[in-house]
């Protein structure tokens, strides 16, 4: 399948790897890491939604499992930080697997798809905010420890390079599944469901797998973020604002692709700053800015910003042959 | 006589009131091909997606290999050989012909070259092997006809299911098209096809099911089952025959 090869993804992680080096300031780094967050959390929306086309609301369900198993295992239970993020990831996607199960085994596609998964969302951020073990309505804070063996840095910068890092591996995973059978069949359920089933498609089984990993994706960037920020409510884990912003990175990065989500992720956080740094604080204005993006992009460049550039691509070529043939004519 | 490598046995199928397919019983010997024709409306499409198990049905049982594969999903028919194409085409949009085609290729290919090459092949055997590049999307009626049934090709069948893979095609596309389907017979591929391309029925099937209001009115020969009365009267209304062997009496 057409794509970028893992070269091109060293050469962009190595060039972000970079970033600390050149620069101390610790908006930068902070803005980088929360961009890096998203493109993560899109990635994992893009596994389901961008290649098997099935369009999730309610990514804040495995977002919020995977930071909200992390911290409790490690405030209430004491487990080390690194395990209970592993459990964490592991915990998220077992959640997507059980949501999974239940909307596929019952056919429910397209619209019907996107509510049911929000609705989960909404009920786990519910039970979230009244039950005892998650704080209910005043959240866990993490204690904090700044030692390197409890997931905690003194400076920006350690948390920048384990944010890149797992941007790269979300990178490599999506790449490997392009090229594989199962990202073929992933596709074709995405293109038409009916006709992988005729030619020997487990549909089913396909679009469990891919929401299995598209969750544990996400839920690694949920126990990410508990370590990064050290607390958790029940908005913030489980909250609608994550579920935007999970599907926001790839739809205006380009869905279906290995970059897109990076690219949104930068794309839609530089937006939202600027539109800070302009308004002033203005609560809720960056919300109407990706709005509106979504509008544009939705209407413009359904392929998003990297099929705008592949486009560009195609009319640049085409372009240069049609002078050098004027130019030889 | 040996075992038939497909038996449908007294099928029923009923959508509400409606009874699309009413104690239907077909056998299809392996190794043949089998065309299903009859009027519009007739249930034809319904007893496809019955047999390939995109339809439960109401009654009845379904036999391959005298194994009962009633009920039975339709990736699990695939594996086991059965595989149709639809009448109205439903090729893979956003990918290239040749990754189309591939994705029939993998059902028996885990590797992704594999099943690459593979398509190709087939590709070439249905005469689109100019055209793999080209997104499925661009091509013509006739290409993806072609295209559906390369895509059910490449997923290796042992039982191919044909669904008016010719409708919709001009007279000179029917004429390449026809040679490519005896082709797959001669490679030892059975075929059960719906056609309503009459002259295309009577040089390629060996055995006809004529299937009316959700029943099977005739069946045998080609030739005989065309002058059949009863099915004459199928597709041109209660007292057709008689009319038309009146006039060509009088005609005499």
């Amino acid at each position: 399948m057409r794509g970028p090869s893992i070269a091109h993804i060293v050469l962009v992680i190595a060039a972000l790897a970079t970033v600390p080096l050149l620069t101390a300031s610790n908006v930068v780094l902070n803005f980088l890491t929360v961009a890096l967050l998203i493109a993560l959390v899109g990635q994992g929306w893009n596994v389901l939604g961008g290649y098997g086309g099935q369009y999730s609301f309610g990514h804040a369900a495995f977002f919020g499992t995977g930071a909200y198993v992390s911290a409790i295992l490690q405030v209430r239970y004491g487990v080390n930080a690194w395990i209970a993020f592993a459990l964490g990831i592991a915990g998220g996607a077992l959640v997507g697997a059980a949501i999974g199960l239940l909307t596929f085994r019952s056919g429910l596609k397209g619209a019907y798809f996107a509510l049911v998964t929000l609705a989960f969302a909404e009920v786990l951020r519910i039970l979230a905010s009244v039950a005892p073990i998650t704080g209910a309505g005043v959240g866990i804070l993490i204690t904090l420890d700044l030692r390197p063996q409890a997931f905690q840095f003194q400076s920006r910068a350690p948390f920048y390079w384990i944010m890149l890092a797992m941007v790269a591996v979300s990178l490599v995973i999506v790449r490997l599944i392009e090229q594989s059978r199962f990202g073929a069949w992933l596709v074709a359920v995405r293109e038409n469901e009916d006709a992988a089933k005729a030619i020997g498609v487990d549909a089913t089984r396909v679009k469990l797998a891919a929401m299995t990993i598209s969750a544990a994706i996400t839920a690694a960037g949920g126990g990410f973020y508990a370590q990064y920020f050290l607390f958790i409510d029940s908005n913030i884990a489980y909250g609608p604002w994550i579920s935007v912003e999970a599907l926001l990175a790839p739809i205006v990065g380009g869905i279906g692709t290995v970059f897109g989500p990076l690219l949104g992720a930068l794309v839609v956080k530089t937006l939202g700053e600027l539109t800070k740094l302009i308004t002033g604080d203005a609560p809720g204005l960056d919300l109407v800015i990706y709005g509106g993006l979504l509008v544009l992009i939705i209407a413009f460049a359904p392929r998003g910003i990297a099929g705008l550039l592949a486009d560009l691509r195609v009319r640049f070529a085409r372009l240069r042959s049609s002078v050098s043939e004027r130019a030889h004519g | 006589m040996a075992e038939p490598l497909l038996r449908v046995e007294r099928v029923f199928k009923r959508f509400g009131g409606l009874l699309a397919v009413d104690n239907a019983s077909l056998a299809v010997e392996a190794g043949q091909i089998t065309a299903l024709i009859g009027p519009n409306g007739a249930g034809k499409t319904t007893l496809f997606s019955i047999i390939s198990g995109f339809l439960p049905p109401s009654e009845g049982r379904i036999f391959y290999r005298c194994a009962d594969i009633t009920g039975m999903p339709p990736h699990l028919l695939a594996r086991r050989g059965i595989v149709r194409t639809f009448q109205i085409v439903q090729p893979f949009a956003g990918l290239t012909v040749h990754e189309n085609i591939a994705i029939g290729a993998h059902l028996s290919r885990r590797s992704r070259a594999d099943a690459l090459d593979a398509a190709a092949e087939v590709a070439s055997t249905v005469g689109l092997g100019d055209l793999l590049g080209r997104p499925a999307a661009s091509l013509t009626v006739a290409g993806r006809k072609r295209l559906e049934v390369a895509r059910a090709l490449a997923a290796e069948p042992q039982l191919l299911l044909l669904d008016e893979v010719l409708a919709g095609l001009n007279p000179g596309e029917v004429a390449t098209m026809v040679p490519i389907i005896r082709g797959l017979a001669e490679r030892g591929i059975t075929i059960l096809m719906i056609e309503h391309v009459m002259q295309a029925v009577m040089s390629l099937a060996e055995h006809v099911f004529v299937l009316a209001e959700g029943h099977i009115v005739a069946e045998g020969a080609p030739r005989a089952v065309v002058g059949n009365p009863r099915v004459v009267e199928a597709y041109l209304g209660h007292g057709a025959a008689a009319r038309l062997s009146a006039a060509g009496a009088a005609h005499v």
